[in-house]
């Protein structure tokens, strides 16, 4: 079944963005990622054009988000204080990256940037977590508890601000979440990705958060920072196509609930294996494109005069 | 003398109603793009009209339609390798652009049509692409024109269908032009040229609508002149889709 997207421009069969929303969906509930690092490279690749992919992508991402929380604050497994000192963060990053954006699409060149983003940040933090899970598998599999330690006393330890976060049993400092909702937040909104996939390794590895907390609290913190992204991308640019939101987001929560489910069967060390698996499959394509000869060196910009 | 002014008036009439002039209509004058709009097509017809008998000077007659959307400005960049990636280093700003350019013709150009008749008539589709010749001016402007025209080929709203329009007898011509699912909304213009040794002798325009409708139009209204009211709306669909996902499988799993 064919359906015209009003902003994008032209048809589209129905049943494949179902499709598309529902298995990026699971991922999204079973590894609390909004997904949309998968998916707006996924909606460039059957022809959405690259600014209304990012825009639309950050609504659905609420969708789905919201649908995964959900489940999560029934199980109890989200930190809200933790969640909301994120937000904050977030709030403030997506402003600035929405001005990062603006200038370097001024310069031309945002299309590579937003490539160089994703092969770093995927390689870095896919690398990471896929050595360390591993690791930790292989103890695991000896038969010798893996016990993270519970009072690592760093430099973080030592910033002002302290705050208790009961869900998370943590005693630190609200400036490095802060600053990770930060980072997260420019980097939502440059790479149209909700950024679980950054934050998650960051709040399990620099916060030392349990990881049945983490996936409900990246989830919360997600929907705040997507949602505004996708106000700031319907005011400034227009971009955000209400039609193709819908299928995507009606596949998409389905899967999420899917994914949640999932996730409570799996092992937090297979999980994490899993995601890492799949952060590095799309950093190697992505690289791969950036390096790999072209067949066309020509492209076509936006249309002008609409 | 009023005599001999109506003579004129009637000598000069049959006169230039001596060459063959081309005549022709659409089956439709307005294009409707609804939700489950999925291309369309449009089917030309006409006749070559004479005020004579059907002779051996006939036999050099050629039709060519074309079909265009409207033109807009577009960027063309072109990928350099800097540093072994592969990034945009050189973009021209082609002025004017068409977003749809079909053309249609009863036999292959070169039979039909000659260079200067076409770039005069503006026939094919790289005579409505233009490059200013700013002072930023590009080295190989042609380049990034053809460029443009592979482009749009590749998309599919570029395209040739040559010997496609078909003659019936030596008077009535037609063809169907399909429009893709692609389709920009705008006006649109068909162009039919008749063609004679090479030369265009005559040519008739009419436009084509190309209109969002019902939903597709509301939605593209709203997006664009209440933005807010419309990402508000976006993000309230986004989180009661989420809630009633959530809701459904609880219920599903009691």
């Amino acid at each position: 079944m064919q359906i015209y997207l009003p902003i994008a421009e032209q048809s589209v069969n129905a049943f494949l963005l179902l499709g598309l929303g529902g298995g990026v969906g699971v991922l999204s509930g079973l590894f609390g990622v909004g997904g949309g690092f998968l998916m707006t490279p996924l909606l460039i690749f059957i022809g959405i054009p690259p600014a209304v992919a990012v825009a639309t992508e950050a609504n659905q991402i609420v969708a789905s988000s919201f649908s995964g929380v959900l489940a999560h604050l029934r199980r109890r497994t989200v930190d809200i204080k933790m969640g909301l000192v994120l937000m904050a963060g977030g709030g403030v990053g997506s402003v600035l990256g929405v001005q990062v954006f603006k200038l370097l699409r001024e310069l031309g060149q945002v299309e590579l940037l937003v490539s160089l983003c994703y092969v770093v940040f995927l390689g870095v933090v896919g690398g990471l977590m896929f050595i360390e899970s591993v690791n930790a598998l292989r103890k695991t599999r000896k038969g010798v508890v893996v016990r993270r330690k519970k009072h690592q006393h760093g430099w973080i330890h030592g910033l002002p601000l302290k705050m208790r976060f009961r869900q998370s049993n943590l005693y630190i400092s609200a400036i490095p979440p802060f600053l990770i909702g930060l980072c997260v937040g420019i980097l939502a909104a440059i790479m149209g990705v909700g950024g679980g996939f950054i934050m998650v390794p960051a709040m399990i590895y620099l916060l030392g958060m349990p990881t049945a907390v983490v996936v409900g609290t990246s989830l919360f913190q997600i929907i705040f920072v997507t949602g505004l992204t996708t106000i700031l991308h319907a005011t400034q640019n227009q971009t955000v196509d209400a039609a193709l939101a819908v299928l995507l987001l009606l596949g998409g929560v389905v899967g999420a609930q899917i994914g949640a489910q999932l996730g409570v069967r799996i092992k937090g060390e297979q999980l994490r294996v899993l995601l890492a698996m799949l952060v590095l499959i799309v950093c190697i394509k992505l690289g791969y494109n950036l390096v790999a000869t072209p067949t066309e060196l020509f492209s076509l910009g936006e249309r002008g005069g609409h | 003398m009023i005599r001999f002014a109506l003579f004129l008036a009637l000598v000069a009439t049959s006169a230039l109603a001596e060459g063959p002039r081309v005549i022709a209509s659409l089956s439709q004058n307005a294009v409707a793009i609804t939700t489950d709009f999925s291309g369309s097509e449009i089917f030309v017809y006409g006749a070559i009209e004479r005020q004579r008998a059907i002779n051996y000077s006939d036999a050099n007659l050629g039709v060519i339609i074309t079909v265009f959307g409207p033109s807009s400005p577009v960027t063309v960049r072109k990928k350099d390798r800097v540093f072994g990636i592969w990034a945009n280093a050189e973009s021209a700003v082609i002025d004017s652009a068409p977003s749809f350019y079909a053309l249609a013709s009863t036999g292959p150009l070169v039979d039909i049509l000659s260079d200067a008749s076409n770039s005069r008539a503006n026939v094919t589709v790289d005579n409505s692409i233009h490059i200013a010749a700013g002072p930023r001016g590009i080295a190989d402007p042609d380049v990034y024109r053809e460029a443009v025209i592979r482009l749009n080929r590749d998309r599919g709203v570029y395209f040739d269908m040559i010997g496609e329009v078909e003659m019936v007898g030596k008077t009535l011509f037609q063809t169907h032009i399909s429009l893709p699912a692609n389709l920009v909304e705008g006006n649109y213009t068909a162009r039919i040229f008749l063609t004679k040794d090479g030369e265009v002798i005559d040519d008739f325009q009419t436009g084509i609508r190309v209109r969002k409708v019902g939903l597709e139009r509301w939605i593209y209204n709203l997006a664009h002149e209440n933005s807010l009211i419309y990402g508000l709306l976006s993000i309230l669909v986004a989180l009661m889709a989420g809630w009633g996902a959530s809701e459904m499988f609880r219920l599903l799993r009691r």
